[in-house]
């Protein structure tokens, strides 16, 4: 299933956040939105995610969900959103009961995504005994759970330390590497962006347009460290988004 | 070096300042405090500088209270007591509860019913019992309305406040997964709201006792509020106090009930 943007446009009040977005998202890609504080990144995922309704324009998918998916367009947030009254275990079981799966089959979703997140052995802990590396990778597993046609991840890494950050972004190119999976994955931090994006979209700063689509072709596999092309290409989007980024530090949040 | 440096300045040792904000349980504290009052009050009434009309003495009470118990009168009276705590309270909790979610949820209802509940909170509940003696009739019913009403309110403010305070992001969490209105009430805003309603709970339930005496001494044969009333009427000391001790039991055990279910609740919370 693709996602298609059409000429995206948002406001709150009378601060217009977004305008004229058009983007594809092709199926089995991960597409990253890169740009400055407050340009509207969160926004429009959450336009993408149905949790908010466009002011102007349109999101389509196009094509069917995978057919044992659950709920199609699926969310890994920034902190977690873990429930810290259940256990790991019944955070996955969470996303999961509503859809009255036949006998044995919830328990086999769940020893699945947890085996492939690594948490196979905490799946009795709860959200407090864990480190917050591993508690993102709860909530990523949650998110396997319900075989998603497309992952909305908004800065899924920055509430983590810079090495849980390396580690957890080995585990999600080991994830998509085994089972490529389609995501919108929205973050600050260029060497993410470059790392994870088969395609990274720019976007100005406030009201957010898109200044320039950026193709990495390299296979997600790979990207090593220290990789001259991706350092341009970095250091291309850094150039792109420097401007912005300084114009919009100067600029009064209500302006 | 580091002795002549310590020779030409003073060393001083940081001062610790943290510490402190941080209630933890220390099991013998409470019942040590009690039985230092009592033995105080035992000794000035055996010593007597504490004259028998000002307080009677503990000993004494204690005689009262098992000579209560062997008669079998203890159980005639706290038998209705606690049949009229416990089905008034859980009325009066239960709608209370129900209504503060539906408050907590619904704008329409916050915006009718918030006015509302302010203007019932301070009347004094017992100033009604008349008028609920017209309604629900001389005997429980008016007293099962009394208490209801009074733990009403103030689990209804509670519990609304509780659930204002339920994480939004984790609610938005559950709406991005598709889950129906009813699972995200149950799993995500009922639990997110319990350590609020628990603690509403222990002011209602103190509520609930201080309301059930009232009630009992305006109208009941039976009761510890008859009880009490009639030693009080004859200055019987005594077993003024013997009763008054059975209220404050009744008030740790209520208390200590609330903390078990606290535990059980929120053993989440670590
Ligand atoms: N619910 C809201 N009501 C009013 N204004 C909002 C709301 N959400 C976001 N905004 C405003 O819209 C603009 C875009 O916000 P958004 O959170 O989408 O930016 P962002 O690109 O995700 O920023 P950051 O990089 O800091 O996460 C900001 O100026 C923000 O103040
Ligand atoms: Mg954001």
């Amino acid at each position: 299933m693709d996602i298609r943007l059409e000429a995206i446009g948002h406001d709150y009040g009378r601060t217009e956040v977004l305008r004229d977005i058009t983007l594809d998202i092709p199926s089995g890609r991960i597409v990253c939105l890169v740009g400055p504080s407050g340009c509207g990144k969160s926004t429009l995922l959450r336009l993408i995610g149905g949790l908010e309704r466009p002011a102007r324009g349109r999101v389509l998918m196009l094509g069917e969900p995978p057919a044992d998916c659950l709920n199609p367009l699926t969310f890994v947030f920034q902190d977690f959103a873990l429930l810290p009254w259940r256990t790991v275990r019944g955070n996955v079981a969470l996303v999961l009961e509503d859809h009255r799966l036949p006998p044995g089959r919830m328990e086999a979703v769940i020893s699945d995504v947890l085996a492939r997140t690594r948490l196979s052995d905490f799946a009795g802990a709860l959200p407090r005994q864990l480190s917050g590396g591993m508690k993102q990778r709860v909530a990523i597993a949650r998110a396997l759970a319900v075989n998603p046609a497309v992952m909305l991840m908004d800065e899924p890494l920055s509430a983590l330390d810079a090495q849980t950050r390396e580690l957890l972004m080995d585990d999600l190119v080991a994830l998509w590497t085994r089972t490529p999976f389609t995501a919108v994955y929205v973050t600050h931090n260029l060497a993410e962006a470059v790392r994870l994006g088969h395609r990274v979209a720019v976007l100005s700063r406030r009201p957010g347009r898109i200044r320039e689509v950026v193709e990495i072709d390299r296979p997600l596999g790979e990207r090593g460290y220290a990789d001259a092309d991706l350092e341009r290409i970095q250091k291309h989007l850094w150039g792109l988004m420097r401007d912005e980024a300084r114009a919009a530090d100067e600029e009064l949040v209500d302006g | 070096m580091a002795d002549t440096a310590a020779g030409m300045a003073a060393a001083v040792e940081v001062p610790f300042r943290g510490g402190g904000f941080a209630p933890r349980p220390k099991r013998w504290v409470g019942p040590a405090t009690f039985l230092a009052l009592i033995a105080l009050a035992e000794w000035g009434t055996w010593a007597g500088w504490i004259s028998p009309l000002t307080l009677p003495r503990p000993s004494a009470v204690v005689e009262t209270l098992i000579a209560l118990a062997r008669s079998g009168l203890m159980f005639d009276h706290l038998l209705p007591s606690l049949t009229r705590l416990a089905v008034g309270a859980a009325l009066g909790v239960g709608a209370g509860i129900a209504v503060g979610v539906l408050i907590g949820l619904f704008s329409h209802l916050r915006a009718a019913l918030v006015p509302l509940v302010a203007a019932l909170f301070p009347i004094p509940k017992i100033a009604l019992l008349p008028l609920f003696v017209i309604w629900f009739g001389i005997d429980e019913g008016s007293k099962y309305a009394l208490i209801a009403f009074g733990t009403f309110t103030p689990t209804v403010v509670a519990t609304f406040g509780a659930v204002d305070n339920v994480d939004r992001s984790l609610i938005r969490m559950g709406q991005s997964f598709g889950l129906s209105w009813w699972s995200i009430v149950r799993k995500i805003v009922l639990p997110g709201a319990m350590p609020g309603i628990l603690s509403g709970l222990r002011i209602s339930l103190a509520i609930a006792i201080i309301l059930l005496v009232a009630a009992e001494m305006l109208g009941a044969r039976y009761g510890i509020g008859a009880y009490i009333l009639e030693a009080g009427a004859l200055y019987d000391l005594e077993r003024l106090f013997a009763g008054v001790v059975i209220l404050s039991l009744l008030g740790v055990l209520t208390s200590a009930a609330i903390g078990a279910l606290e535990r059980r609740l929120l053993g989440w919370r670590g």
